[in-house]
């Protein structure tokens, strides 16, 4: 993974003092809370309902057992004990005190970690394929791409006030997993037929108040433009993004009202003046940063196919996880893993610091040392010989990481909701739990399949409902909390936003209305077809009609 | 008298900031003026024609390309900020000194406070006049607080990566 020379170290340790200022003039008095408020936001520090939020950054969300341990000790000395996965992979905090806060930067810095920009109307964390750089489908490691943003993005002068938040994904895969088309930039690393590199490019995705699929306006990006290209679009936001409304100031508003073709030119326009000025990218800067995210030294080994087939039939509990929470490597004996932050009862993406803590030996011990959070709030052990999985998973499982739901309807995306967040209209994580509870038999979870169920607190829709193959949404019905069920969303190549199945439903009839879609599903399904695939071919109604029927 | 900060120290300042409702009515001859932009877009003639010194002042929303062939005739070019989190005047002031060469002064009025002065500056600002309830001995501190940037902007025309040692 990227490690930082001296002066990534010195920009970081520059911040820490600057924080440490702003938040002692705050509580002087010098700085009013209107004044703090952007200060504190761009350092990922939310005042929540019951305490200060701490967003720790992840970038692309790698990190060294290194870091996870540092991160245990925050979780144990500044907060109850434990931490929470976001959906932009990065780390939070809701339990630290605000007077702590640069203490707690200062503890990060000492790691090459930092909390600049994981909130406010700027560029945020850069996230990606949590299996970059070991997945069999993938074309061009996006790791390089997402470093070289970063370093562009982190304290940008001209774009520390935009109109609205912006964040942006790169994906070199195959499939996207990073959900580049839901984002405010998607860029996807392609080979152009003569086998250069490049980008396509899309603006405009998003979800929140307004979900739209972003519009590809650049099919071929050669990647020595792309900071001219990513500034040329910024500048054209930052001037003509709407700052009137903010619920309409996101970048997808822009391309909306302008249309993607006409925003395209002023791009185009815009870029004509920067195109091969200084900030194009050498090839030497791409190896520099590069040579970090070179292959770790594996091993030359063969696959397992046979010995873990034999482990299954013995193993049950074993097939059951390895199915579901094993992800094919590149190399021939490798797997990645992914730890399933989903048992039932713990708020989805959330451990304790001994949970960090184990997490960061067993990197250690099996995998190289690192490990990926995932948008998908787990987190992924990439580099897992399979000859030692067996092993893993017996650890795994008295760890409480084995749960085997990855990618399964308890595997649930889900924001802090109302429990914690200020913002939210209902809780988000009773839901889930209830759920988890409602669809409680392995056997039947293993035979609806690949299903994502997203959960979010409110409209801001940081639990990504619009793209849940089952979106929950909770809303405020006169002081009472209610939820909207949408179906049909998907975050993936072909991503599609969900539709709204009809009225919301009380808390307590969730879990039962989930059932009633279920129902559905297993009905109408032909053979081996996915949740998402049999809804696009029968559509709403036959849902509608079960989940809203009068005596049902 | 206003003390407004200009290249890194705190000067006294000698400008006058016309409202934005002015008109050609009384306008001193000798006075250094800022002149709302619509008041120059309809008489550039007659304050060409005065002894004083002359700068435009651009609300946020007011774009820089409706004065660009012009820029010989202002000493200063203030763009006001109606926020300190509404961003718009430094692509603005980043685009007057880069694209447009403008070699005078670019100055921040509004609501200026310390902590988006090292932004602004890189973006090309030169003067600063805080907001009044603000101590400008206090704000220079904020040029220090960092000593490496990663971008290329109007103070530094290399990103870091055609730096790096």
């Amino acid at each position: 993974m990227y490690v930082y020379d001296q002066y990534d170290q010195t920009i970081i340790e520059d911040r820490v003092k600057q924080f440490r200022d702003q938040t002692r003039r705050y509580l002087a008095g010098e700085l009013s809370e209107a004044e703090f408020r952007p200060l504190r936001l761009q350092n990922g520090l939310y005042i929540q309902r019951y305490a200060p939020m701490l967003r720790i950054a992840v970038p692309y969300g790698l990190l060294s057992s290194k870091q996870v341990r540092k991160l245990a000790d925050i979780a144990r000395n500044y907060d109850k004990g434990y931490a929470h996965i976001s959906t932009r992979q990065n780390v939070q905090f809701n339990w630290c005190e605000l007077e702590d806060i640069p203490e707690i930067l200062a503890e990060l810095s000492t790691v090459q970690m930092h909390a600049i920009q994981t909130s406010g109307n700027c560029i945020r964390n850069t996230t990606t394929d949590q299996f970059a750089g070991v997945a069999k489908d993938e074309i061009i490691d996006p790791r390089p791409w997402c470093e070289i943003i970063r370093q562009w993005s982190t304290f940008h002068p001209e774009f520390a006030h935009l109109p609205r938040k912006f964040k942006i994904a790169v994906n070199g895969a195959v499939s996207d997993r990073a959900a580049i088309e839901v984002h405010d930039i998607g860029l996807e690393a392609v080979n152009n037929e003569v086998g250069e590199l490049g980008f396509r490019v899309s603006v405009g995705g998003g979800l929140g108040r307004t979900p739209i699929v972003g519009s590809f306006i650049n099919e071929f990006l050669p990647w020595q433009h792309l900071i001219s290209y990513l500034d040329a679009i910024l500048r054209v936001y930052n001037r003509y993004g709407r700052r009137d409304n903010k619920y309409k100031a996101r970048i997808k508003i822009l391309v909306k009202a302008l249309t993607p073709e006409v925003f395209a030119e002023r791009v185009n326009a815009e870029w004509a003046h920067l195109k091969d000025g200084p900030t194009t990218l050498t090839e030497a800067e791409v190896q520099r940063v590069a040579a970090h995210f070179v292959d770790p030294d594996y091993k030359t080994l063969q696959d397992q196919d046979a010995e873990l087939a034999a482990l299954d039939a013995e193993h049950p509990g074993f097939a059951r996880w390895r199915q579901r929470n094993t992800f094919a490597h590149k190399k021939p004996g490798y797997v990645a893993v992914t730890l399933s932050l989903k048992p039932t009862a713990v708020a989805p993406g959330d451990l304790t610091d001994k949970q960090l803590d184990a997490v960061a030996d067993l990197a250690d011990r099996y995998s190289f040392g690192e490990v990926r959070n995932s948008h998908n709030q787990n987190i992924i052990l990439a580099d897992i010989e399979q000859a030692q999985l067996f092993t893993l998973w017996g650890e795994l499982r008295e760890k409480g990481f084995a749960t085997p739901n990855v990618g399964l309807l308890t595997d649930i995306i889900c924001c802090p909701g109302g429990d914690f967040c200020s913002l939210a209209n209902a809780k988000s994580i009773p839901i889930a739990e209830a759920i988890q509870r409602r669809f409680d038999d392995l056997d039947y979870l293993f035979d609806i399949g690949e299903i994502d169920l997203n959960i979010s607190g409110c409209m801001n829709a940081c639990g990504h409902h619009h793209v849940g193959h089952i979106g929950i949404l909770g809303v405020d019905k006169k002081g009472e909390e209610f939820y909207q069920v949408s179906l049909g969303g998907s975050s993936g190549r072909d991503a599609s936003l969900a539709k709204i199945l009809g009225p919301a439903f009380a808390q307590d009839d969730v879990a039962g209305v989930i059932e009633k879609i279920i129902n559905v599903y297993v009905e109408k399904r032909d053979d081996e077809e996915s949740f998402l695939d049999t809804f696009r071919r029968v559509g709403v109604d036959p849902f509608k009609e079960r989940v809203y029927a009068a005596n049902n | 008298m206003q003390r407004i900060i200009k290249n890194g120290q705190i000067i006294d300042e000698t400008w006058h900031l016309l409202p934005k409702d002015a008109t050609l009515e009384g306008l001193s001859n000798c006075d250094d003026l800022i002149v709302p932009l619509e008041l120059w877009s309809e008489h550039a003639h007659a304050l060409k024609a005065r002894d004083g010194g002359l700068g435009v002042w651009l609300e946020a929303g007011e774009e820089i390309e409706e004065i660009a062939d012009q820029l010989d005739n202002f000493q200063v070019i203030a763009l006001n900020f109606p926020a300190f989190t509404d961003g718009r005047h430094s692509s603005t002031a980043y685009m007057l000194r880069t694209r447009y060469g403008y070699k005078g002064e670019i100055r921040a009025i509004g609501d200026v406070l310390r902590d988006q002065l090292f932004a602004l500056r890189r973006c090309g600002f030169d003067a600063f006049a805080l907001r009044e309830d603000k101590d400008p001995q206090d704000a220079l501190q904020a040029f220090t607080e960092y000593s490496e940037v990663y971008q290329a902007s109007s103070d530094q025309p290399l990103p870091l990566f055609r730096r790096r040692a």
